[in-house]
């Protein structure tokens, strides 16, 4: 089995990346794009029977700094 | 009295830190992110700058899992005293023992020059050989030192005078200027500029020998 999550930085904390890729946007005429956020997609391979609950303890001590990031988490 | 430098795969500013410390009286041991415990009797460990393990996923986070890093965990709950610079500082917001986190600059260009630092408060082990208000000239180099924390760590980090040093001209977009913050118990330093690359009169600066002078001092035999 298979998990996918996805790692944000959480809304108020500035996104640089996010906001250089905004102004490239902007600046090659795709003007309908009011906001980037930028993140990290990280897919695991897990083995049957492991959880949610297992992935986010991997997300909570490692995988995502919940200080400045916000995560989900995707079983597939 | 004795030091202690951590070396982790990427570290590259460990030999710089570990001379500062030598010039200032420490003698100094060198410890491998794979040994599992801190030296005997030391008196501080200093976690240097670099790219420790490339500074894959967060800068910082896989250190901050590294066996070492439990010791260092150890050293300062039990009231060990730290000092981090650049990664180092990263590490040590990785592992919790510092609040907050080190963003990428908000200009998005690694930046290397020396700049202006603010002491903001010489009540620590680290800051004592300065007096607050003091403008000194430390060299930064990095990617990531966007000091951020939310309202109410900032507020709590002001009102126990535990901001040690700020850009007097922002360069990375860090909350309230703020580049290098103290521990709750005033032991644990972690700052984005390298005082160790201002420690000798060949670096072309020397303000920040004061700060390893000021520990030697400081720290008596453990």
């Amino acid at each position: 089995m298979k998990a996918r999550v996805h790692v944000m930085l959480k809304n108020g904390v500035l996104d640089p990346q996010g906001e250089a890729v905004r102004h490239a946007l902007g600046a090659m005429g795709f003007d309908k794009v009011t906001g980037v956020r930028q993140g990290k997609v990280i897919d695991l391979d897990l083995v049957e029977g492991a959880t949610k609950a297992d992935v986010a303890e991997m997300c909570e001590k490692l995988l995502a700094n919940t200080v400045i990031e916000r995560y989900e988490i995707e079983l597939v | 009295m004795r030091a202690a430098v951590v070396v982790f795969p990427g570290s590259n500013c460990d030999r710089d830190l570990a001379v500062a410390f030598e010039q200032a009286g420490f003698d100094v041991s060198m410890v491998w992110h794979k040994d599992a415990s801190l030296p005997q009797g030391i008196d501080i460990v200093g976690i240097p700058g670099g790219f420790s393990y490339g500074d894959y996923l967060r800068c910082g986070a896989i250190a901050a899992q590294s066996p070492i890093c439990k010791a260092v965990v150890e050293h300062t709950e039990r009231g060990g005293y730290a000092l981090g610079v650049c990664n180092g500082f990263q590490v040590l917001t990785e592992t919790g023992i510092l609040p907050g986190a080190l963003l990428r600059n908000a200009g998005l260009k690694y930046i290397c020059k020396t700049v202006e630092l603010k002491v903001e408060t010489s009540n620590s082990v680290f800051t004592e050989g300065y007096n607050a208000g003091d403008v000194i000239g430390i060299p930064i180099a990095h990617h990531d030192g966007n000091y951020y924390a939310d309202d109410e760590t900032l507020a709590a980090l002001k009102a126990e005078d535990r901001i040690a040093f700020t850009y007097t001209d922002n360069p990375n977009g860090a909350r309230d200027d703020i580049a290098g913050i103290l521990s709750a118990n005033r032991r644990v330093l972690g700052m984005m500029p390298h005082p160790e690359r201002a420690a000798d009169a060949g670096h072309g600066g020397t303000d920040g020998a004061a700060l390893f002078r000021a520990l030697a001092g400081a720290l008596t035999p453990a």
